[in-house]
């Protein structure tokens, strides 16, 4: 238990995907200009890496790893698929964003409208595919770990572009140099913010 | 049919190489591929690899889309996009682990994050869908390279202040700063000064090119 916390508190605040690895940075600029559209953004987004990193933790384990196939016959001890990672991770992430549209559609329409065009979009999130990918590189031990990372990124996510939002939203009213406005005060704040968010390095849980 | 006759190099071509360069860069205007570029860029040599790679899976995706794009359904475009450029990412990925394992390492997952960089999808959405296979290329080669400009800008900057190295080679010592009390700035290599570097390149950018000045 306490190692799910550590992994949980580690992804939302070390490894945050925005300020320490920039994953997700095409929607987080192009979204980020009102809090309400950024948080429906930012749930959908915990939605989908809750669901595609654990989903993607027993293909890779079950499937692709060298010898993972064992489970079928013996006879597959020494096969090794993982060449093809990528190309079923991308698949996997795209059918799942299309079966999560159809069951919140399905069931919470309310929930289904807020979200609106963001949920088709967040299949070519980078902030997603790399979910997979660190938690492939990373190596957790079980599905448990695997689903806290996922949700935790997901969390760090959505602080993070609920936090520019809120700040872009305040800074329309001040005098900015005229090059530097809408996209480049938006790098160099969020530049800040990473540095910020390196304060929470070296914390041991 | 006039455009068969229309020389390879004419200057309508040679416009879609050059204006992703400055005016139309994927990065600094049409905020696209942001994501997989930034974390590479603390040292050079990544950031060239990394350039090559995508105007290599950028120019053939534009290419592979543009042949296909009458028999594409519309509807499921997104899924076909996706597949030809995960094949190809595949094969750089492979190709960079055989000859260039050391890159490789260094790149780590941002290989595979090619796949979702927002600058492939955009073009082949925007570009190879609509052009013959001949334009999409030089319009694959152009967008790429002008992705490419930034992360070897940013590369340079990085390394030189961060680490006082150019290719690994230390510049900095050879001239003899250290000697006179200059110390490296360990900011630079941590994350986060990507961003700000990004930044003052989209100020000099706009001040220069004022057309470009965002309203609000």
């Amino acid at each position: 238990m306490e190692n799910l916390i550590n992994i949980f508190v580690r992804s939302i605040f070390i490894d945050n995907m925005i300020f320490a690895y920039f994953l997700g940075m095409c929607s987080y600029l192009a979204v980020s200009k009102t809090v309400k559209t950024s948080v429906g953004l930012g749930i959908a987004v915990i939605f989908v890496l809750g669901i595609t990193v654990p989903v993607n933790y027993l293909i890779e384990n079950y499937l692709l790893k060298e010898g993972a196939l064992t489970w079928l016959s013996p006879g597959f001890a020494d096969v090794d698929l993982s060449f093809l990672t990528f190309i079923v991770f991308i698949a996997v992430i795209a059918s799942m964003v299309q079966l999560v549209e159809m069951i919140v559609e399905k069931f919470t329409p309310a929930l289904y409208n807020s979200l609106g065009i963001f949920l088709p979009l967040i299949a070519v999130n980078c902030a997603i595919l790399g979910g997979s990918l660190f938690m492939q590189e990373r190596e957790y031990h079980n599905l448990a770990e695997a689903t806290v990372f996922g949700l935790g990124s997901g969390v760090g996510w959505f602080l993070a572009i609920v936090g520019i939002a809120a700040i872009r939203e305040k800074i329309r009213y001040s005098n900015v140099p005229a090059p530097l406005r809408g996209l480049g005060i938006t790098f160099i704040i969020t530049g800040l913010m990473g540095i910020a968010f390196m304060s929470f390095m070296g914390i041991k849980l | 049919m006039k455009s068969d006759r229309e020389s390879l190099f004419s200057a309508r071509n040679m416009k879609l190489l050059t204006n992703p360069l400055n005016d139309e860069n994927p990065i600094t205007v049409q905020v696209l591929g942001i994501c997989s570029a930034l974390a590479i860029t603390v040292k050079l040599e990544p950031s060239i690899v990394m350039a090559i790679s995508v105007i290599a899976v950028l120019s053939i995706a534009n290419v592979i889309i543009s042949l296909l794009r009458k028999m594409i359904p519309p509807r499921i475009r997104i899924i076909v996009q996706l597949v030809v450029i995960a094949s190809l990412v595949i094969l750089v990925d492979q190709i960079l682990k055989a000859f260039a394992y050391e890159v490789s390492k260094q790149l780590s997952v941002f290989v595979g994050l090619i796949i979702t960089n927002c600058i492939i999808m955009g073009r082949l959405e925007a570009f190879a869908m609509g052009n013959r296979p001949w334009p999409a290329f030089l319009d694959g080669v152009g967008n790429a390279a002008g992705y490419g400009l930034i992360l070897v800008i940013v590369g340079f900057f990085r390394e030189l202040l961060g680490s006082g190295e150019v290719f690994g080679y230390p510049v900095l010592e050879k001239i003899g700063l250290y000697r006179i009390g200059y110390e490296d700035n360990g900011l630079m290599i941590l994350p986060p000064m990507a961003l700000i570097i990004v930044g003052i390149i989209i100020w000099v950018q706009r001040a220069k090119n004022t057309k470009l000045i965002e309203e609000n």
